[in-house]
């Protein structure tokens, strides 16, 4: 259980962080206009920080995908472990995929791959399930199940139309 | 017509001027404060190069200045933040008082300046720049440190005791008695008490009589509020900068970050109009002979400084390099110094030397500040190597 501390910061903002298990404070401050800088505490002075980053939401949005996308996966890993054959996988549709833009109905993934898309990533919000008219756009992280064969196929669809 | 020209030509070679001072000063990496009042020093009486003619504008817009610095002081903190600030920094905030405000009124002591020299000079040497520290800490990088919420507690600290303090100091400028100075103390303290309990409860309607969502229709509100309160508050002798200050405080929430963010650029504006003007109506040759007390104020201030972030760190539980640098985050003095000293100028209560005394020693600190919150660690590190020499090998 990790343990989030939230400090305000009078006139700035709010500081949350954790300590992770290798003893390095790793946090985020978002300042009161709302833009967010990433801070990691130095090794031999855990009370200063090595870094303290600036990130834009779009960057933001990009490392929280990152970060939350095989979370997700290995949750639904672990609920499908008792159904031999099924795999669940992240596939990242990249910007400039010929169904960024389109729906994802327009992919036919079902119908020619037999591999579900069970969840959308995007902007570190996790889209569930999604509809066949869902709109796709570049650097989304198509949370996909199937057999392994079907997932390989799967990226070339996405990749190559 | 040719008056208006004049005018024209003057203002706008002292903005593009100080335009030119502020990017130097960020450059190297100090507050432009200081440079600024050398800028007002140079044209002024006795300096380089005497402005006439616009001396009607730039009065009044040096008093814009002090208006919106305290308005965005006020502004900076909500209610609840000062609040929480006090309950858990108060130890650290009363030394911290103690520690700074004595080496100041002491000076003033020695010089003869009264007791009302002497609280205004403390208060010179107490309070800290809250703009310096907050862009000193964004710059370098320390948000995310540990010891920033301390550092930021106690300019929380001061911010409230500047509320009791300034309508006091105004009281005493006015000449007032000993018991009608324990009655504007007692009326201030009130005064404090009612704006922060309707920050707290109703500070929506507040908020809602100068809020709209049309930014100048804001803007012009707020600003209008505030020169409001302020000239009111001027006529009722608690002085333009306290009512403005209570205003502040009393618009809470969103609405107070929109105004921060509108208001931001005036008060750039109109405050190095106030620091020029300080710097023009002081007279250079004043600051030589207090030179040696600012220098020995500037030392002995900084080190009170340090030990102020050294313990309010320590409480927290802070390690050592923590606890310098949270002491030297809090050296820098600056606008708030110079307003006070303003206050007590413009009052005509205490030794013309005072001006040149706050002058000489904001100088120093705002240049000493920055610098010393930078070169803490590498300083401290030497120091720590000198006492531990490194293992044979």
């Amino acid at each position: 259980m990790v343990n989030v501390e939230v400090t305000p910061l009078p006139g700035i903002g709010t500081r949350q962080d954790f300590v992770s298990r290798s003893g390095r404070r790793i946090g985020v401050i978002t300042h009161r206009d709302g833009h967010v800088d990433l801070i990691v505490s130095k090794q031999e002075d855990p009370d200063a920080c090595v870094a303290s980053i600036p990130l834009s939401a779009e960057e933001s949005g990009a490392l929280a995908n990152l970060l939350g996308a095989p979370h997700l996966v290995a949750q639904l890993a672990e609920q499908h472990r008792e159904v031999t054959g099924v795999t669940t996988r992240q596939l990242p549709l990249a910007p400039g995929s010929p169904y960024a833009g389109r729906t994802l109905g327009d992919t036919a993934l079902r119908t020619r791959t037999a591999v579900s898309v069970v969840a959308v990533v995007r902007a570190g919000i996790v889209h569930p399930s999604p509809r066949p008219d869902f709109l796709l756009a570049g650097g989304d992280i198509l949370v996909t199940v199937g057999t392994a064969e079907g997932l390989t196929a799967a990226v070339d669809v996405l990749e190559r139309g | 017509m040719h008056n208006t020209a004049i005018s024209l030509i003057e203002l706008g070679a002292v903005f593009f001027g100080l335009g030119l001072l502020g990017r130097l000063a960020w450059r190297i990496g100090i507050s432009p404060i200081p440079l600024y009042l050398i800028g007002g020093l140079a044209f002024g009486s006795g300096g380089l190069i005497p402005l006439e003619g616009i001396e009607g504008f730039t009065a009044i817009a040096g008093e814009i200045g002090v208006v919106l610095l305290l308005l965005l002081l006020g502004l900076e903190y909500s209610a609840a933040e000062l609040v929480t600030g006090l309950r858990r920094s108060w130890l650290a905030g009363l030394l911290d008082l103690v520690l700074n405000a004595v080496p100041g009124a002491a000076v003033a002591l020695m010089l003869g300046w009264g007791p009302v020299g002497a609280l205004a000079m403390a208060g010179v040497t107490y309070i800290s720049s809250s703009g310096i520290v907050a862009k000193v800490l964004g710059d370098l990088g320390r948000l995310g440190n540990r010891e920033t919420p301390v550092v930021l507690s106690i300019l929380v600290f001061e911010d409230l005791a500047m509320a009791v303090y300034l309508p006091i100091l105004t009281a005493l400028l006015a000449g007032a008695t000993l018991l009608g100075g324990l009655t504007t103390v007692g009326v201030s303290l009130i005064a404090i008490t009612v704006v922060l309990v309707v920050a707290l409860k109703f500070g929506r309607f507040v908020s809602m009589a100068v809020d709209s969502p049309e930014p100048e229709v804001f803007l012009l509100r707020v600003l209008g509020a505030a020169l409001l309160v302020a000239g009111i508050a001027s006529q009722l002798q608690v002085s333009a900068a306290v009512g403005a200050f209570l205003l502040g405080i009393a618009i809470s929430g969103s609405t107070a970050e929109n105004a921060t963010k509108l208001l931001e650029p005036l008060r750039d504006l109109f405050a190095a109009m106030f620091f020029v003007v300080f710097g023009l109506n002081t007279d250079p040759r004043t600051i030589p002979p207090v030179l040696a007390f600012a220098v020995a104020l500037a030392v002995v201030t900084t080190l009170t400084k340090v030990a102020t972030g050294w313990f309010a760190a320590r409480q927290q539980g802070i390690a050592r390099m923590g606890r310098v640098r949270a002491g030297a985050a809090l050296v820098a003095r600056g606008e708030f110094s110079i307003v006070i000293a303003g206050l007590a100028v413009s009052a005509g209560a205490v030794d013309d030397q005072l001006a040149a005394l706050a002058t000489a020693y904001v100088l120093l600190m705002a240049i000493l500040g920055p610098v010393a919150a930078r070169v803490v660690e590498p300083v401290a590190l030497a120091v720590r190597r000198r006492l531990q020499p490194a293992p044979a090998t």
